[in-house]
This record gives C-alpha cells, sequence and structure tokens, in this order.
C-alpha cells in the first residue's frame, strides 16, 4: 500500500504542488481525495526531492489544503479487451454510457513508445472514400494522417461522418473500426455525431471518447491519448483497420496553453508551449502500419483555425507533421458547394504510392495534375476577369475559365450521401479535361491521352 | 566510474547531484541506464538531457557517469545502416524490444562481431601520420573503406601490421606501442581536422534542372530549402539523395514524419544508382528520428549525421548530406533551452541558434584531407518556416551561413509545378565561381543561355504584373510573344516530375539542349514577328507542342533534332 500525503502546499490552476514525498516517479499516476470523499486523477509533470508538481484531470475545484495525494508508483494506463467496441466513454476513459466498467484483458501505457521507423510499413492501400476531392486529387491511403483544416461554422463535421460511412479499401470486404475522440465540442455537435452512429450502425464498430465543451480542459490532454491506446490495441492486438477521428484539436491545444500558462513556462509562439510540436507529433505519428501485422491506423484530426488563419501555431505545426490536409473553404461554401474542399492548398503526401497501376487506374496522377492545373489557373483568371471583364480574356483563357466553374459545379460538388467509386470520379475529370483542346493536355503521355480520353474512347 | 543522484525530473530534463562529469559527457540515467547528455552544471547540479523518456524516472534514482562524450563509432558497417539520432541501429533496436523503440538500451552504431577482410597498405616500419590510411576493407562491392590512423592520435613508426579476417575491435596494426583496431570513436560535436578547405569551383550535379541550370550547388557547399509545408521539401530532399553525383549519401530524417521515413527506407534500397547500377542503399546512411522520438537525441542526430560524413570526406569521398528539417533541430533545441529556463532570445528560440546554425554548417566543405586527398561534404538543409514566413529566426539565422537558397514557393505547389523552387527569389552565391567549369565541361554558351533564359522569366514577371490589370490581348504583339516564350522555358523546362521515370534526372548536356531549343524557337518566333505574321498564328505552332514532350523521353537527340528541323519548317511557312 502506497503512503497518503496531506502535505499540499500550493494549488493554482489545475496544478498542485506537494511537498515532503518520498521519491515520486516522472508522469506517475495520482489519486487525489477531498474531504468530501471524491476522489480525482492527476499526474506527475515535475518531480524533485523537495517538491512534486501534480496536474489534476478533473480540474482543483473542491481540493485544499486538507485534501490527501496517493502516488500509485505506475504510469497512466489504458484498460482494455475487445468488449471495448461499441461503447461510449468519457474524456479520462470511464463509461459514460451506463455500462459497467471494462474488464480489462490487458493494460497499456497511454505515452505510447515511438514505432521504430525501421519496422514500419510503407501505407499504399488505396482508400476508397467516395468523395472526389479526396480520391481523385488527394487520395488518402490506409496508416495515413490526413486533418481537416477548417473554420467555425463549416460542414467538417458532415465531411467526417460520410468518411467514416463511406471509406472501404477495393476489393476488400473489411469495414474500418472507428475510434473517436470528442474534445471539448458542444453537446449538440456531440449529438449530431452519435445519430449518425447510430443511424448507420457504426456504433458496433466503433469506440467513443468524449470531452464535452463543460468537461474540464485538462482532461482533453488525455483524451486523444486513450482514444489511440485503445486504436492500437484493436489494430495491432486484434488486427482491426482503424479510423480514429479527432475533433477538435484547437481545443486540445488551448488546453496545452492553458496548463503551459499555469506552470509559468517560457512560451513559444502566440502563448502555446515550445513543446507543442513534440506533443502534437506523439499523437499525430501514433498513424501508420507495422511490417509483419495485420491492422493499420488512419488518422483524420479535425481542426478549427482560429480566424480562417492557416499559419497559426496549431494548424501551422499540424501541417508539419501530418501527410497533408484537406482544407474546407469558406468561399465554396458560400456557393453551396458540398463538400466545399478547395482543392488548391490542399494535399495529400501519400498519394503517389496509393494510385496508379494496380491501386486505381493508370491515368489517376496525369489526370490529376492536370486538373490542378486548369483548375488553379482558372481560379487566377477570375481575379482577372473581375478587372477586365470576360471580353479582355484570350480565347484559351476563357475555355480554362469555365473549365474552372464546371469543375467546382461536377467534380467537387457531389451529395451527403453520395458514394463514388474512383473510376467514376476519374471519368468525371476525363469529361471535363475534354472540354479542353488535346493540345493544352500538356501534362499527360500521349498513350493515356489515347487510351482514356472521352474522344478515343467512344471511337 | 562515479555515481550521482538524480534530483529532479522535468520531462528531458534531468539534475543530477554528486557528479564529477565534464559538460557533454554522456551518462546513464536511473534504474534504466536511459543514454543521456551533460549539458550544464550549476552549483552541484549537473542538467542533464535525456535521449529516451523519462516516465517513472523518481528522484534518487543513480546517475552513472562513462567518462566519455557522445560519439559515433566509425568503421566498415557504417554504409547501409538505419540508425537513431544517437546512432543506434534501428533494426537491431527491433530486434531486441519489438515494434516500439523501448528504453534503456544501448546497442553499437556498427556490429562489433562481424568479421571483415582487412588489406595492409603499409608496410612494417613505415611512418604513418595521423589521417594517414594503414589498409583497406571493401565495406561494399563498389566502395572501399579506408582504414585510417585516428586524427587525435600522434602517429609513429609502425611496429605491426596485420592481414586477414578481423572484427572491427581486434588489433589490425601496432603503431609506436598504441594498438590500432578498425574502429574510431569521435565525439560528435566536434569537426573532424582536415588539412585544407579548397575554393568551391566544381558544381555538384543532382540532373534537376532548376537547380543545376539556374542555382547550382558547388561540391562541398551549402544550400537551404525553405518552404512552409507542403511545396515539396522532403520530395526535393530525396531527389537530391538519389540523383545527386556523389559517393555517399547521409540523409538526415530530423523530427519528421514516420511513414515518409519509412517510405525513404523502403525506396533506397530498391532504387539503383543511375552511375553503377547499385542499389542507392549501399553508398547511403540513414538517421531516422522521427518528431515522436525523444526530442534530446534528435537535437543530436545532426551531429552524428555530420561526424559520419566527414569520415567519409577523409577518406577521399564526395559526401552529400541532407537534413530535414533543420528547423526540427532549431525547436529541439528552443524545447531543451526552454526546461533549462535561458533567458530566450528571438520566438522563444535560444540566443546562440545562430552560432549553433554556423558551427554545424561551417563543417561542410571541400577539403584536402590529413592524407592529402580530396574529398567534400555538400550541405543541404530543409528549413520549415512556421507559416511558410522567411522572416522567422531559423530561415534567417540560415540564410546567413549558407550560399544557396532555394525558395520553395506554395503558389507553385498549388499550380503542381514542381520543383517549386521560386525562380525569382532562388540564387546560388557559387555561379561565378562555377562558371569557367561548365564553360570548360559542357558548353561555352551555358551562362550566356542562362543568363538570357533568366532575362526572359524577369521580363515575364514584369509582363504578369500587367496582365493582371489589363489582359494579355491589350499587349503589344513581341510583350504577348516573350510570355510565351516564358510560359515554354516555366513548363518544359524548369518543371520537373520526381515521379516520371526519365524526367525525374536530367544531365548537362540535355538540360543544355532543351534550353537552346526553346531559345532557338525564340530567335524563329521574333523573326516571324519582324516578317509581320500575326502572334496567334505564331503561338498556334505544332512545333512547340512537340518540344513539350521531349524531356519525357529518354533517348531524345533523334526526336529534337526533327523537331528543331520541323520549328525551321514550320517558321518558313509562315507569312
Amino acid at each position: 500500500m502506497t503512503k497518503e500525503y496531506k502535505t499540499i502546499n500550493e494549488i493554482s490552476g489545475p496544478l498542485i504542488f506537494v511537498e515532503k514525498t518520498e521519491p515520486v516517479g516522472f508522469n506517475e499516476l495520482v489519486e487525489i481525495r477531498t474531504e468530501g470523499g471524491e476522489s480525482k486523477r492527476g499526474q506527475v509533470l515535475d518531480t524533485s526531492d523537495e517538491i512534486v508538481v501534480v496536474q489534476v484531470f478533473e480540474g482543483t475545484g473542491g481540493l485544499s489544503k486538507e485534501s490527501s495525494v496517493r502516488f500509485t508508483g505506475d504510469v497512466i494506463k489504458m484498460p482494455l479487451s475487445p468488449d471495448i467496441i461499441g461503447r461510449v466513454l468519457s474524456g479520462s476513459g470511464q463509461p459514460r454510457d451506463g455500462g459497467p466498467p471494462i474488464v480489462p484483458d490487458v493494460e497499456r501505457e497511454i505515452g505510447g513508445a515511438a514505432i521504430n521507423p525501421a519496422i514500419r510499413d510503407k501505407p499504399r492501400a488505396f482508400i476508397q472514400t467516395g468523395i472526389s476531392t479526396i480520391d481523385g486529387t488527394n487520395t488518402l491511403v490506409r496508416g495515413q494522417k490526413l486533418p481537416i483544416f477548417s473554420g467555425a461554422g463549416l460542414p467538417h463535421n458532415d465531411i467526417a461522418l460520410q468518411i467514416a460511412r463511406q471509406a472501404k479499401t477495393l476489393g476488400e470486404a473489411e469495414v474500418f473500426g472507428v475510434v473517436f475522440c470528442a474534445m471539448g465540442i458542444t453537446n449538440e455537435e456531440a449529438q449530431h455525431f452519435m445519430a449518425d452512429f447510430e443511424r448507420t450502425g457504426a456504433l458496433e464498430r466503433a469506440v467513443v471518447f468524449l470531452n464535452l465543451a463543460d468537461d474540464p480542459a485538462v482532461e482533453r490532454l488525455l483524451t486523444p491519448k486513450l482514444g489511440l491506446t485503445t486504436a492500437e490495441y484493436l489494430a495491432y492486438d486484434l488486427g482491426m483497420h482503424v479510423l480514429v477521428i479527432y475533433t477538435d484539436m484547437t481545443n486540445y491545444c488551448e488546453s496545452m496553453r492553458q496548463m503551459g500558462a499555469a506552470r509559468e513556462e517560457v512560451p513559444g509562439r502566440r502563448g502555446y508551449p515550445g513543446y507543442m510540436y513534440t506533443d502534437l507529433a506523439t499523437n499525430y505519428e501514433r498513424a501508420g502500419i507495422i511490417m509483419g501485422l495485420n491492422g493499420s491506423i488512419t488518422q483524420f484530426p479535425i481542426l478549427t483555425m482560429p480566424g480562417d488563419d492557416i499559419t497559426h501555431p496549431i494548424p501551422d505545426l499540424s501541417g508539419y507533421i501530418t501527410e497533408g490536409q484537406m482544407i474546407v473553404s469558406r468561399e465554396l461554401h458560400r456557393k453551396g458547394i458540398y463538400p466545399p474542399i478547395d482543392i488548391r492548398p490542399s494535399l495529400s503526401r501519400l498519394m503517389n504510392s496509393g494510385i496508379g497501376e494496380g491501386h486505381t487506374r493508370e491515368d489517376h496522377r496525369a489526370v490529376s495534375d492536370q486538373l490542378y492545373a486548369y483548375y488553379a489557373e482558372g481560379c487566377d483568371l477570375r481575379g482577372l476577369v473581375a478587372i477586365v471583364g470576360k471580353e479582355a480574356l484570350s480565347e484559351r483563357d476563357r475555355l480554362v475559365l469555365d473549365f474552372a466553374d464546371a469543375f467546382e459545379q461536377r467534380f467537387v460538388n457531389q451529395g451527403r450521401d453520395e458514394d463514388r467509386s474512383i473510376f467514376d470520379t476519374l471519368d468525371i475529370g476525363w469529361d471535363l479535361l475534354s472540354t479542353l483542346p488535346e493540345t493544352m493536355l500538356t501534362r499527360i503521355d500521349d498513350y493515356i491521352i489515347k487510351k482514356y480520353h472521352p474522344k478515343y474512347r467512344k471511337e | 566510474m562515479e555515481v550521482g543522484k538524480v534530483y529532479r525530473v522535468a520531462g528531458p530534463m534531468v539534475q543530477a547531484t554528486g557528479l564529477k562529469s565534464h559538460m557533454y559527457d554522456l551518462v546513464l540515467v536511473g534504474e534504466d541506464g536511459l543514454m543521456s547528455e551533460v549539458i550544464g552544471i550549476s552549483g552541484d547540479k549537473h542538467i542533464i538531457q535525456v535521449y529516451e523518456d523519462t516516465s517513472g524516472v523518481r528522484p534518487g534514482e543513480p546517475v552513472k557517469e562513462t567518462g566519455a562524450a557522445l560519439v559515433a563509432q566509425l568503421g566498415p558497417g557504417v554504409l547501409t545502416s538505419i540508425y537513431d539520432g544517437v546512432q543506434r541501429p534501428l533494426p537491431a533496436l527491433a530486434e531486441a524490444s519489438g515494434n516500439f523503440i523501448s528504453r534503456g538500451l544501448f546497442i553499437d552504431g556498427i556490429d562489433h562481431k562481424k568479421k571483415w577482410d582487412f588489406e595492409p597498405v603499409v608496410k612494417k616500419g613505415d611512418r604513418v601520420k595521423p589521417g594517414q590510411t594503414i589498409g583497406t576493407v571493401q565495406e561494399q562491392l563498389l566502395i572501399k573503406h579506408k582504414i585510417m590512423v585516428p586524427p587525435n592520435l600522434k602517429g609513429g613508426e609502425v611496429k605491426e601490421i596485420y592481414s586477414g579476417n578481423f572484427t572491427v575491435e581486434e588489433t589490425v596494426c601496432v603503431l609506436d606501442g598504441t594498438e590500432l583496431p578498425m574502429i574510431q570513436y569521435w565525439p560528435v560535436r566536434m569537426a573532424r581536422p582536415s588539412t585544407e578547405k579548397l575554393a568551391p569551383t566544381v558544381p555538384l550535379r543532382t540532373g534537376q534542372r532548376v537547380i543545376d541550370g539556374f542555382f547550382s550547388l558547388a561540391r562541398g557547399g551549402t544550400a537551404a530549402i525553405p518552404g512552409g509545408f507542403g511545396t515539396g521539401k522532403t520530395v526535393m530532399q530525396q531527389t537530391l539523395a538519389k540523383w545527386s553525383d556523389v559517393d555517399i549519401v547521409v540523409y538526415v530524417g530530423c523530427g519528421e514524419r514516420g511513414n515518409e521515413m519509412a517510405d525513404l527506407l523502403h525506396e533506397f534500397p530498391e532504387l539503383v544508382d543511375p552511375k553503377t547500377g547499385r542499389p542507392l542503399m549501399e553508398r547511403s546512411i540513414v538517421y531516422a528520428n522521427t518528431s515522436n522520438m525523444p526530442v534530446a537525441a534528435r537535437e543530436a542526430s545532426v551531429y552524428t549525421g555530420m561526424t559520419t560524413s566527414e569520415y567519409y570526406r577523409d577518406m577521399g569521398y564526395d559526401v552529400l548530406l541532407t537534413a530535414d528539417s533543420t528547423s526540427r533541430w532549431a525547436e529541439a533545441m528552443r524545447e531543451m533551452s526552454s526546461r533549462l529556463e535561458e533567458m530566450p532570445g528571438e520566438e522563444g528560440y535560444p540566443a546562440y541558434l545562430g552560432a549553433r546554425l554556423a558551427d554545424f554548417y561551417e563543417r561542410a566543405g571541400r577539403v584536402t584531407t590529413l592524407e592529402g586527398g580530396e574529398g567534400s561534404v555538400s550541405v543541404v538543409g530543409a528549413v520549415s518556416p512556421p507559416g511558410g514566413d522567411f522572416t522567422e529566426p531559423v530561415t534567417q539565422n540560415t540564410l546567413r551561413i549558407v550560399k544557396v537558397f532555394w525558395a520553395l514557393d506554395s503558389k507553385l505547389t498549388q499550380r503542381r509545378h514542381f520543383p517549386s523552387i521560386n525562380w525569382l527569389e532562388s540564387y546560388s552565391l557559387y555561379d561565378l565561381d562555377l562558371e569557367p567549369w561548365f564553360v570548360e565541361n559542357v558548353s561555352p554558351d551555358w551562362n550566356k543561355n542562362k543568363r538570357r533564359a533568366m532575362l526572359i522569366l524577369q521580363e515575364n514577371a514584369e509582363l504578369e504584373e500587367i496582365v493582371m490589370l489589363v489582359g494579355s490581348d491589350a499587349l503589344p504583339d513581341d510583350q504577348q510573344l516573350t510570355l510565351e516564350v516564358a510560359r515554354m522555358i516555366i513548363n518544359f523546362w524548369l518543371a520537373q516530375s520526381a515521379f516520371h521515370p526519365v524526367d525525374t534526372f536530367c544531365l548537362y548536356e540535355k538540360q543544355y539542349d532543351l534550353l537552346e531549343a526553346i531559345l532557338e524557337y525564340r530567335e524563329f518566333a521574333f523573326e516571324a514577328l519582324g516578317r509581320g505574321v500575326p502572334v496567334d498564328e505564331i503561338n498556334s505552332a505544332a512545333s512547340k507542342d512537340a518540344l513539350a514532350k521531349i524531356r519525357l523521353l529518354d533517348d531524345y537527340k533523334p526526336e529534337l533534332e526533327k523537331v528543331i528541323k520541323q520549328m525551321g519548317d514550320e517558321f518558313k511557312a509562315m507569312s
């Protein structure tokens, strides 16, 4: 039995400072009991012979110098068993659905050791999401981490749900397991997600962690780590392919900043702590595939960019870690286009390994590049048209401009339940490209044009 | 060996009492013996950065001294290795601890049991100097590994020299009473000495038109690739590692993505070296310290990489060190500095950021080795400026040191123009130094063509601003033609697909021929314009589209000749 201490010297925000302890390990799990008998959990942030700093996950409300502190001698672990599938848990991993506690088969440290880069397998299995702007131009592969950068009031949640519903690997019957981590989202948003999970039966293959807007902010720092530990169990122990969706990473980072301020750390950019990159990386980098194991972890973090500013530290640091990003555009949303994904700044870094012969179709890369090139050029021309009018454009420029409009209406725009196959997506692309003279298709090899261009296919 | 005690633990920073270690000495922290380095001494406390996760470490646990700094193990067997930031081989770590990296493992950088066939090149009684080769080992089919007298030894008379199969630890030579094994240990934070630094007068061929043609890097030179995320830094780095004309490639993945490293580790062994037909991996060394691996090891990784590069340079090889990304390295410094509660400089970076960057890049260079041979280390560092803002401290401090600047531009990325190197912002300060080489070895017109192309692009940039206001039809004919020629240079010559089997690599001769053809087209076009041919007719020339596809052909010469002839005929027919 470990000792209990009643030596709290200071309470400051989410932190308590405990004196005169026996040696306590860094990152150790701490149990705190208030005078009223309420129990809270915490984690050691700084430990020395003189003083131990503990962050309390459930908030320090109700604590006093008389509260007792017990150091468990062990780091935080997540109880896991196959029964966890279908459960709804709180942001700190306690049952939230009225069900019994999880009887663990195994308990895993939630910090998550780094996957040895030498035994990582290369992600290359194409995931069809049924959304053209993803499948066609920013292809997702199994084991990738692809965030959705969005803004307040945009339909990023619908996009995430549509992906969770429709994601499949070509030629495989297996569906994805889903780990859903909500951090600081509102009750309404949570209900929206839960209703959709229930409607589509996705809950039967999902584990849900909910930390709502009114739950303690510090708890949010645990949520993704618990979710990812669960995902690793499902993937590497049970051999499932897992999609991890977390929303909203911005709230997670806000909590980190709050903790940093409470600890009086030297702040980095915009007050966020200097270790935010490393901390985000320890979450995002848990996506991947391990050689010789069956499962995989694919991540969809959602984050709302404060003020739609992509240079804000949260999207910026995320973008440097994740393998690309999907940008949800307010402008497209205003035009009534769904999903309003702007492909120009969007990117999937692992696209190349998942497309082409043997994955999708040999013309995929070329079609995608050519669509990109003319859509970007068309968008640039819109600025010009605003000044000089359409009449001043050359014939070629007018074609490109019309192409860009058609691209948004036919390629980008699709139904919330429309599940396009990759071949449909590519064919829509070809239809659009065939509105341009063949000599303008400079990024496509001749033999591919001869094989796939609608003009030749009809013959 | 002294044993101290842990006093305080806060993340990767540990304070300990009762130690006698020097700055930058390696110590082992806690019951698990976590690899750590002394980075400060304050009163009776040593401040230590730990290269591994410190979860569970308590005050009072022992801290063991090793009495030595963090060293790289150098000898046969370094090539083809895949290391973490402190030179622990990752495949061996996987064997010892499974799929996830666990703590407290110490594994030698090179295999101490493997036997190598040592062939002496000096005789008993010879006098040898530091850095001199005493024998060779065929490390890889095409790479001869020279076993040298360590540069920090005095040298002397060879008393004994052996020949045959030895492990790296066995003595192969006795020098005035000192027994020399093949292995050398070198502190990673210390530059290995050379006799003299040489002027940067030889270019390093990369096979990338925009680099070789416009902004070439010299052998032993330094270059920075800054760019926001998604501008193609990593693809650029990997392309350079694949195609650069060097003997050895050292790739330091510093705080980057695990999947990217996996991609690289899968691709390198399969890639065939265009020069030799052998796998590229045989002449590569990879350091993979991904972003979720311990931050202190990330800080060390660039030094470990540099030390191995210098070691092969000392053998007379040309080495390319690519560091992806130096910003992550700087951030590791910032993180450690903030944990040390040092007074922060700009944007929280430590005040010594500039000095550290300079120290690192200064270790590059083409040198006369101690032995009198010639070798080089060229360094290409990726920089990841937050928000793509080049005014931030890491980019600015780097630009003060490096001579070549390849500015990646997200606008070009969005248009899928790769490599997305902005031709107006980028520069190479080696330009003038390298001109004589190109005249002598490629074509007397190389530099002239380069300047003409650059002028056209400059003019294009100015014209584009006008076009944005009034539309291209409002421009006079000659300016419209200039726009078209610039478009050709941009799309047919500067753009190059890293994923196209032929286009990914381009020799000097082909680079020259392609540009020459475009400039020739320009001559024809302006001559036709002078004869009164309307600009629309000129711009619809079929030979122009044919010219676009030449770069995708392996045996391009016959086709290019055809196109040039077609060009002549076509323009002659216009009236």
